[in-house]
């Protein structure tokens, strides 16, 4: 099972890096948010796949059952985080393809220099 | 008076009152007020927390009570807390400066808000002793900076940062990924908890690539060589203020994490971590160099010494002995005011001729001598010229790489000095220097407006320089607490009383 998810994860990498290389801004964004479901599952994987029960002191249940919190709640807040910054990234977008007219990161070249 | 959870007041002042500030968008007189209030309540807190970091040793607070390796422990030791200290000052000022000139429309954008979360941010991943929780403060001021950074709205704010956007958010799932691989190594995020689990396990090379990893990440963010490449094109574009704000912390931030890192929690393999960090620190400086000589333009000639100063800070750090790691620090702290009080002088420079290009300016000094003047001597102390402020960290950074081997990289730290008086003059000699060229002398009480602040840190800067000596005992314990980590271990895993 961590073979397969690891080889997802790998999969998800590999397209987002493809579409953040690519010109138009909207796959960009696409790009990072796949980018950033590729980490999540990779952190999953990360704390073992195991355990039958939730961390819960109840009757019955050892120590051995239970699935590795940690993980799960570090996803939480990662998910809320990317979410958070691809709702702005897309704002920021669409406003930039207002200003400049254009979607296409090769006429927004330049060192910063005001052309 | 028994204040236990003094360390969190730095980081919840300027949340809070960010928060109130939302409330207030209409009124420019509350978000002023506000806004400098915030800035200074959170100066003075974290003084407060400096003096009793200073007398009673290392801060330690965990969050809800969850003892040390499961709650997130908030951990204030001396280095953290001068960071915090440093940051909060820094922001008071560059505040007042932007009542006078940034102007109305964006200080109503939400601008005072804005900054005082980016403080939070700041603050808090100067303090967590919490893997994660760093991540989490990181992406805290990231999100205002982005704010900050498309303040306004102009074409090239727009297009650089969405630039700025992309290179931090590919950075943001790096970080996590890595610390998704260190968690999975130890099974634990509390930074002294993995000091001590990665003791035991000792050298292995899967933990020297997960510290290498470290390093990419956080050298996106301090801007070292070759991830330096978006610095520049991404803090040319903001207003002045900003620029100013960017600068002065956001680089160090990531230069902070680097240090920590690589003095708590990667200390086993020091051969190749400290060596590569030693490596790129050199190629920093070097590359930083170039850029500061080719341009012509104030703001870059000044944002290319940011990347100098990364160097030389990482430089000491990876000399890895208490002589240089002091000396980091020191320099450090007057690189935060030096650069902050620069930006400002070119704001106003700029301010005064309409211009950034150093061709088009010239003969200022007749006009405006207190700025010509005033700059020079920031320059030499940018430089590092004894008396003034960067002389005493640079010359233990020296020391240090000396004492450690490494001689021909002390040899590149020294003559990187020249470089940086060569650049920073330039500007002096062409803009207040030579016939006088055209500009649109802006009223005089303006520029009197925006020279208040600038003088005030100019004092301070020049304060820290000349009275060195009495804040040496604060710098050698945090020196001490940095090389022995066993003093932060302890404070966090044994001090449970």
């Amino acid at each position: 099972m961590e073979i397969m998810m690891a080889i997802l994860a790998g999969f998800l990498f590999s397209a987002a890096t493809y579409l953040i290389l690519s010109k138009s801004l909207l796959r960009i964004i696409i790009g990072t948010g796949l980018l950033s479901h590729g980490t999540h599952l990779l952190l999953l994987t990360m704390g073992g796949l195991g355990g039958k029960s939730a961390p819960v002191v109840a009757d019955g249940v050892t120590v051995a059952d239970y699935v590795d919190p940690l993980p799960q709640a570090l996803i939480l807040t990662a998910i809320v985080i990317s979410f958070g910054v691809t709702a702005f990234a897309l704002v920021l977008a669409y406003r930039t393809y207002q200003e400049i007219g254009t979607d296409n990161m090769d006429y927004m070249k330049g060192r910063g220099e005001i052309d | 008076m028994k204040l236990i959870n003094l360390v969190v007041l730095p980081i919840i002042v300027p949340l809070f009152i960010g928060t109130v500030l939302l409330l207030f968008r209409k009124s420019l007189l509350a978000q002023r007020a506000l806004g400098l209030f915030g800035a200074a309540a959170t100066l003075v807190v974290s003084l407060f927390l400096l003096a009793k970091v200073a007398e009673d040793g290392i801060q330690v607070v965990t969050l809800g009570s969850w003892a040390a390796p499961y709650g997130i422990s908030l951990v204030s030791d001396m280095l953290s807390i001068l960071l915090v200290a440093t940051a909060s000052l820094l922001t008071l000022l560059v505040l007042w400066y932007s009542v006078y000139s940034l102007g109305e429309k964006r200080e109503l954008s939400f601008f005072y808000p804005a900054t005082l979360f980016m403080l939070t941010g700041i603050n808090g991943a100067f303090t967590t002793g919490d893997i994660f929780n760093l991540f989490v403060f990181f992406e805290v001021f990231l999100m205002a900076s982005y704010v900050l950074i498309a303040l306004g709205g102009e074409r090239i704010q727009l297009r650089e940062s969405m630039k700025y956007i992309i290179v931090n958010v590919v950075a943001a799932a790096l970080f996590v990924i890595t610390i998704g691989y260190l968690y999975s190594i130890t099974g634990t995020l509390n930074m002294a908890d993995l000091a001590v689990k990665l003791g035991d396990i000792g050298s292995m090379g899967v933990i020297s690539t997960v510290a290498i990893m470290f390093l990419v990440v956080f050298g996106i963010k301090a801007g070292i060589f070759p991830l330096y490449f978006w610095l520049p094109g991404s803090y040319y574009a903001p207003p002045l203020p900003v620029l100013a704000l960017f600068g002065a912390l956001l680089t160090k931030v990531g230069i902070y994490s680097i240090t920590r890192v690589y003095t708590l929690i990667f200390t086993t393999d020091v051969a190749f971590t400290h060596d590569m960090l030693m490596m790129l620190a050199i190629a920093t400086i070097l590359f930083g160099s170039i850029g500061a000589l080719a341009y012509m333009d104030v703001k870059k000639i000044i944002i290319y010494n940011i990347v100098i100063a990364v160097g030389v800070i990482l430089f000491g750090v990876a000399a890895f002995n208490e002589v240089a790691v002091t000396g980091s620090v020191l320099y450090l702290i007057h690189d935060m005011l030096v650069k902050a009080l620069l930006f400002l002088m070119i704001g106003v420079l700029i301010f005064i001729t309409g211009k950034t290009n150093l061709r088009e300016m010239g003969g200022l000094i007749r006009h405006y001598p207190v700025l010509g003047w005033t700059y020079l001597v920031a320059v030499f102390a940018l430089a590092g010229i004894p008396p003034l402020s960067g002389f005493a960290g640079k010359i233990l950074i020296l020391q240090g790489g000396l004492e450690g081997g490494f001689v021909w990289q002390s040899i590149v730290v020294a003559l990187s000095t020249m470089v940086v008086l060569l650049s920073a003059i330039r500007i002096f000699i062409y803009a207040f220097w030579g016939a006088e060229k055209s500009f649109n002398s802006p009223p005089k009480a303006k520029y009197v407006n925006r020279m208040i602040p600038v003088v005030i840190l100019f004092v301070i800067t020049m304060g820290y320089g000349v009275f060195i000596e009495f804040l040496m005992p604060l710098f050698q314990a945090t020196g001490t607490q940095l090389m022995d980590s066993s003093l932060y271990i302890d404070a966090v895993l044994g001090g449970e009383k």
